[in-house]
């Protein structure tokens, strides 16, 4: 287990306690599960508990501004959510180019190094639209709001689930896109001393050539070239969010709906999680369809085979809308035994989509609810 | 429309929609709802989830090499479901050793070489996906393909990639697949796009914005819209709790009524709200209310698939 601070087998009150002592929260799970408003909604509860918190989205649609009741939406810059709470509540969205330009900055040498390679095409596919890159600049963010601004807890949304691993990997990946043998190839034309490979190098380049045109390859090469003498100080930082992402004061919560594909991938990742050493520390279940009475599926259709008039819809629906639960609670329970321990909170299906801070602490209250 | 039109109108149809709407269960019976009118399909995958096979009568996930789901459905047992995976690493390697550089295939794998050459020109793994699709569509394998399109907002930027490799490349083996490609996407009787979206707001919002799109940076023809999820009208139940004394009834019976109505009204409500934001014919596919869905459920929503398409005028 991660922390010793999280309750034991018991359920309760393990998500009120991680929103009162971690410092990372990351809320992952498959598209459409709700994973932005269950985040806006942790962020809400911390700054109600007195801790001054930031939610960040990565999802560029304007979700968490609509969650949050926002009317002008939101930017790459902070932004403060007034109300009624004993903390601070911010909220963010992630400008994948902005904070990729800011980092090369930070680590340039000079500032031309800095200009060529911000205006560098092959830099400017990788920092706009290269998948993978924009799951790195969110763990980038999360460290610096986590270091610099002084949050006491940054809760992050993710891409959908493959992704979301991509997330966790993103700065070790960069690590060793810096460390491949490609990499070194291509930099060798500044380093007189290993001259010797530039025969292989060429080979290399030539093959790489016929598949996807030379510019192409010269746009990398000057890129590689300019980002010389950088990667050190891109790998130290890379360590350091690594470190964070490990760290036992950062949270992964998995949030997911009761439907077959979303449950799919929440097991998909809590098995991903476990398997790189980290675990679930609370697992959100969005959109439950609500269970009516103690009945099963089964008694209902009994009593709709021995009734007579319009009552039989009656029946005959409540055994529906059993089954449906029934099926989605059968569905949670593979999931939730492969979780251990953590707590799980189940959101019901609400009548309409959260559009305001009113709506959100709907959520939170149903978040802080003992676990069901 | 007839379904059989329908089917075989392009032979490639792309299965678009967010995470959760369904999507994979709706490739299946869309698969399923061609193969019972007597074609072969191929449904083609591009991660190795295992509950499209399953969904579609197979076992394990899919895999680079196809495999056979269903066969002798159809009027006349020519119906046939068949099911593989497309992935960029395998991809490279047929289209190397399509143009006689099979001694590069394994070097360039072993070294990681594709992600490098993905990172220079964004959007090439992509590229080599749907060309390996296009060389299927062409090579008449099956009369229908079905795409299982990535999803989330991934749909959109992996059908891009060709445009944008466009603009990006200009010569060379990549120029002409990225040339094939475009052509391919951008015309109808070719290839087409079903969106896939549930009753709710959200994935409303959400299905919209993918149409424009869509259309606006890929080109393609939008086929209909499938509503997943749909919870059946049930008539009686409004009688039931505004009839004379609602409070006779069990308790149980009474808010579950309730709740139906509640949700039918939302639904109608967005079915209203999307008719409007968008001139595409709408599939409705209702909740599968059944302890598992599986290959048996699949049928019946591909029986009621065709009913949609068959429901829909003909422009």
């Amino acid at each position: 287990m991660s922390s010793g601070t999280l309750s034991a087998a018991d359920g309760s009150p393990g998500f009120a306690d991680l929103v009162e002592h971690r410092s990372i929260v990351v809320c992952c799970g498959s598209g459409g599960v709700g994973k932005t408003t269950t985040a806006a909604a942790v962020a809400l509860m911390a700054a109600e508990r007195g801790r001054r918190a930031v939610v960040v989205t990565i999802d560029p649609a304007k979700r968490l501004a609509d969650a949050l009741g926002l009317r002008g939406g939101l930017s790459n810059e902070l932004r403060r959510i007034e109300g009624p709470w004993p903390g601070e509540l911010w909220a963010t969205m992630l400008d994948t180019k902005a904070t990729f330009d800011a980092l090369v900055r930070r680590h340039a040498g000079d500032p031309g190094q800095a200009e060529r390679i911000l205006g560098n095409r092959f830099y400017q596919n990788i920092s706009g639209a290269l998948s993978g890159t924009q799951e790195y600049m969110a763990a980038e963010k999360l460290y610096e709001l986590h270091t610099e601004c002084g949050f006491d807890l940054v809760v992050v949304d993710t891409p959908p689930t493959r992704d979301a691993l991509e997330f966790l990997d993103a700065p070790a990946r960069l690590t060793r896109f810096l460390d491949h043998r490609l990499y070194r190839v291509l930099t060798t034309p500044t380093r007189l001393y290993l001259k010797a490979m530039n025969v292989a190098a060429q080979a290399f380049l030539r093959t790489a050539s016929r598949v996807v045109g030379g510019e192409v390859i010269g746009d990398a090469i000057a890129f590689f070239q300019a980002f010389d003498g950088m990667e050190a100080g891109f790998r130290t930082r890379a360590a350091h969010v690594i470190e964070l992402l490990r760290a036992p004061e950062t949270a992964y919560v998995l949030v997911t709906s009761p439907r077959r594909d979303a449950i799919d991938e929440a097991e998909f990742f809590a098995n991903e999680l476990r398997a790189t050493g980290r675990s679930v520390a609370a697992l959100v279940v969005n959109r439950v369809h609500p269970r009516f009475g103690t009945g099963t599926a089964a008694d209902a259709d009994a009593s709709a085979d021995g009734a007579t008039g319009p009552v039989v819809a009656g029946w005959r629906n409540l055994a529906e809308l059993r089954r449906v639960a029934e099926r989605e609670a059968a569905q949670l329970a593979g999931l939730r035994a492969g979780i251990g321990s953590a707590p799980t909170t189940q959101v019901p299906l609400l009548a309409a989509d959260v559009h305001d801070l009113e709506g959100l602490r709907v959520v939170a209250r149903e978040l802080a609810a003992p676990a069901g | 429309m007839d379904p059989l039109q329908f089917f075989t109108a392009s032979r490639l149809l792309v299965v678009a929609g967010k995470g959760g709407v369904g999507k994979t269960t709706v490739t299946a019976a869309l698969a399923r709802a061609a193969a019972d009118l007597g074609l072969r399909v191929l449904v083609l995958g591009v991660d190795g989830k295992e509950t499209l096979s399953l969904l579609l009568g197979g076992t394990g996930p899919l895999g680079d090499v196809e495999v056979t789901c269903a066969t002798g459905l159809g009027p006349d047992g020519c119906g046939e479901i068949r099911a593989r995976l497309v992935r960029a690493g395998h991809a490279l390697s047929q289209y190397l050793d399509d143009h006689g550089l099979r001694r590069l295939t394994g070097r360039l794998l072993r070294h990681g070489v594709l992600d490098i050459v993905a990172t220079a020109a964004p959007g090439i793994d992509d590229l080599l996906v749907l060309g390996r699709i296009k060389q299927l569509e062409t090579s008449g394998v099956a009369d229908l393909l079905l795409l299982d399109a990535p999803a989330a907002g991934h749909a959109v930027t992996f059908l891009q990639s060709a445009r944008g490799l466009l603009d990006a490349v200009t010569a060379g083996p990549v120029r002409t697949q990225a040339e094939e490609v475009s052509a391919l996407l951008s015309d109808p009787a070719r290839c087409q796009v079903v969106l896939v979206t549930l009753p709710e707001e959200t994935p409303v919002n959400e299905v919209i914005d993918t149409a424009y799109a869509l259309e606006d940076r890929v080109g393609i023809a939008l086929g209909p819209v499938v509503v997943n999820g749909l919870y059946p009208e049930l008539g009686h139940l409004e009688r039931l709790t505004t009839g004379a004394d609602p409070e006779v009834l069990d308790p149980d019976v009474l808010a579950a009524a309730r709740f139906r109505l509640e949700r039918t009204a939302i639904q109608r409500q967005q079915l209203a709200r999307l008719a409007e934001a968008l001139p595409l014919p709408q599939l409705p596919l209702p909740l599968v209310f059944t302890a598992a869905i599986g290959p048996e459920e699949i049928a019946e929503l591909a029986g009621r698939l065709r009913d949609g398409i068959a429901a829909v005028a003909t422009a």
